[in-house]
């Protein structure tokens, strides 16, 4: 019997070398942000534990609630700075050249493909994009792996995801991964991998497949998962030039899944997920009577640099309605370094975007974009619980950054298309 | 282990969000986060904690984010155990790496809001006093049962670590 890829990562780490139910295995990269890592440094402490195992391969990305919203804020950044000064942490990030840390550890080459990466952020699972083995985990797992470089797991089913047909103009990995979780549900997946393959994801660029990785634990996923192949070795090499060589891996033709799953996506419509489950999806079309007071362009799903060209692509030359706030946040520092290289800054601005530095901000409702009570908002983020981002009587819709770049232009849901053909 | 407290019933897909907003999540004390456990779904939820009480809800309890800070806040609100139909996967090794007793429960909808139970952790029995009744739950890997026992992660890796060094003596 073959195995799957998630598998082949799993053993190659298993401290045992072999696929048990429970496997001890060694990992290449574990990191947590400035809301998770704090709580791991306390418990690493707490315990007594004298030295981490290797400092190279640890990472505190400060994402969260950065520049610091507040003192609390500010004292945890403060923490993990001294203490990654204390034990040789190379990867101490405060807001200086980063950015939110599923869009900036594949960016710095910090990931590569068939590494089994931990990090306590449940969208560690973006990594799957490059055909590692990335699982969300809790501090105490960071903790522990922190001195010890290895974490347990419970060996995973897979569940293979094959997408065929040609996407649609306006389509992309957001559309995609919202329509998969509209069809299994918040718990469709839990506890398995999401193997994301076929046609479609084969021409998919490299942003789109962070996007669906990304949005797996959505549907209670272990992780995503996408075999790398020539874009994602060519991805690799780019981001880190020190890499000559990127060794691809594939699952085997007669690995075991638990569920194969085909999708057409001919014909599919943009997607968007509506309060207060991401799995609460309709067609744009049938959603456009919902009246917007807030729009958001950002995340570490739709943060990246094709998506703000997306965007841009949708608002060049137009005007955001009057009433509506909306914010744009480029994902790292990269990402807005290149937006600005290429002008898209200055066309959010003429459209009435306000751009923020880089920061998970409003998807959890931190700041930079915290909603009241009654206040609608469209974004590109990734959930829409109630108060996610804000007020327990807010809501939020999520969809793909063309969308809601239409939606800023018109004040309510829109599909681009309206926006493209009135001008 | 045996736990008696009164229920607590929640419904399916219970969010880490839900469970503690992550407007406080730049603490990590546990009475604090206690005191906001489940803050945006019933306000006054703290408020109608007896210290040792138990949490019953539906499916996928626990899904959305990786904040250990939602088992902490249970933990701090005095919450003595969660049942619950399904867990969220990063909350469910949250539990276990912390020490926060979880139990599957397949029958978990059949448990009234109110009721009194006694539980004992180490067969996994759920006596329910006010409705004359017993539900099992699911029995727990051998190895995640060894890290239940140790009472979490940190004092599992310790002997371990103690155990190996020994194995190479």
């Amino acid at each position: 019997m073959g195995l799957t890829l998630i598998e082949k990562i799993l053993k190659k780490h298993s401290q045992s070398g072999k696929l048990e139910d429970f496997i001890y295995a060694k990992v290449d990269f574990c990191f947590g942000n400035d809301i998770t890592a704090p709580l791991a440094v306390k418990e690493f402490l707490k315990a007594g534990f004298k030295k981490v195992f290797d400092g190279k391969r640890i990472g505190f990305i400060c994402d969260h609630f950065v520049p610091a919203r507040d003192l609390k804020a500010a004292n945890n950044v403060k923490l993990l700075k001294e203490f990654a000064a204390k034990f040789n942490i190379k990867h101490f990030y405060d807001i200086d050249k980063c950015g939110i840390e599923h869009a900036f550890l594949p960016e710095a080459g910090l990931v590569k493909p068939l590494d089994l990466v931990i990090g306590a952020d449940s969208h560690t699972c973006t990594y799957g994009a490059l055909g590692a083995a990335s699982f969300g985990v809790g501090s105490t797992d960071l903790a522990a792996a922190m001195r010890e470089g290895r974490c347990w797991f419970r060996l995973p089913k897979t569940i293979k995801f094959v997408y065929k047909g040609k996407l649609p103009l306006w389509i992309g990995g957001k559309d995609l991964i919202l329509h998969t979780i509209g069809k299994i549900g918040v718990d469709g997946a839990l506890y398995q991998v999401m193997e994301f393959c076929g046609p479609t994801i084969e021409k998919l660029g490299m942003d789109d497949r962070f996007t669906m990785c990304n949005m797996a634990i959505e549907a209670g996923a272990k992780t995503g998962i996408i075999e790398p192949d020539k874009k994602t070795a060519g991805y690799v090499k780019k981001m880190n030039p020190k890499i000559k060589e990127v060794k691809l891996l594939k699952s085997d033709k007669d690995a075991r899944y638990s569920q194969v799953i085909e999708i057409d996506v001919c014909g599919l419509e943009p997607q968007v997920a509506c309060p207060h489950l991401p799995s609460n999806v309709k067609a744009v079309t049938k959603l456009k009577k919902v009246k917007l007071d807030q729009v958001v362009i950002g995340s570490c799903t739709n943060g990246r640099i094709t998506d703000l060209e997306a965007a841009v692509g949708v608002i060049r030359g137009k005007k955001v309605k009057k009433g509506v706030r909306a914010i744009v946040i480029p994902a790292t520092h990269k990402v807005y370094k290149e937006a600005e290289e290429k002008g898209m800054l200055k066309t959010f601005c003429e459209a009435g975007f306000i751009v923020s530095s880089p920061t998970c901000g409003p998807c959890l409702g931190g700041h930079t974009g915290v909603l009241d009570k009654g206040e609608v908002a469209l974004a590109t983020t990734n959930r829409n619980f109630i108060a996610r981002m804000g007020h327990p009587e807010s809501f939020v819709y999520l969809s793909s950054p063309a969308v809601a770049a239409a939606s800023a232009v018109t004040g309510r849901i829109t599909h681009p298309d309206e926006v493209i053909k009135n001008c | 282990m045996v736990i008696k407290g009164k229920v607590h019933k929640f419904g399916d897909n219970i969010n880490t969000d839900d469970i503690i907003a992550a407007k406080y999540l730049d603490s990590c004390d546990e009475e604090f986060l206690g005191a906001k456990c489940m803050e945006n779904v019933d306000p006054d939820f703290r408020k109608k904690i007896k210290k040792g009480d138990i949490i019953v809800a539906g499916k996928n309890f626990g899904c959305g984010s990786s904040r250990e800070h939602a088992p902490l806040s249970i933990k701090g609100a005095g919450i003595s155990l969660v049942i619950a139909k399904s867990f969220a996967r990063i909350f469910y090794r949250n539990s276990i790496n912390l020490g926060l007793p979880i139990l599957v429960c397949e029958d978990a909808s059949k448990i009234g809001k109110a009721d009194v139970l006694e539980v004992d952790l180490k067969n996994g029995l759920i006596k329910d006093l006010t409705k004359h009744k017993i539900f099992s739950s699911e029995k727990f890997p051998l190895f995640m049962q060894d890290i239940i026992r140790k009472k979490g992660l940190i004092r599992w890796i310790k002997t371990r670590a103690e155990k190996e060094k020994n194995e190479r003596v």
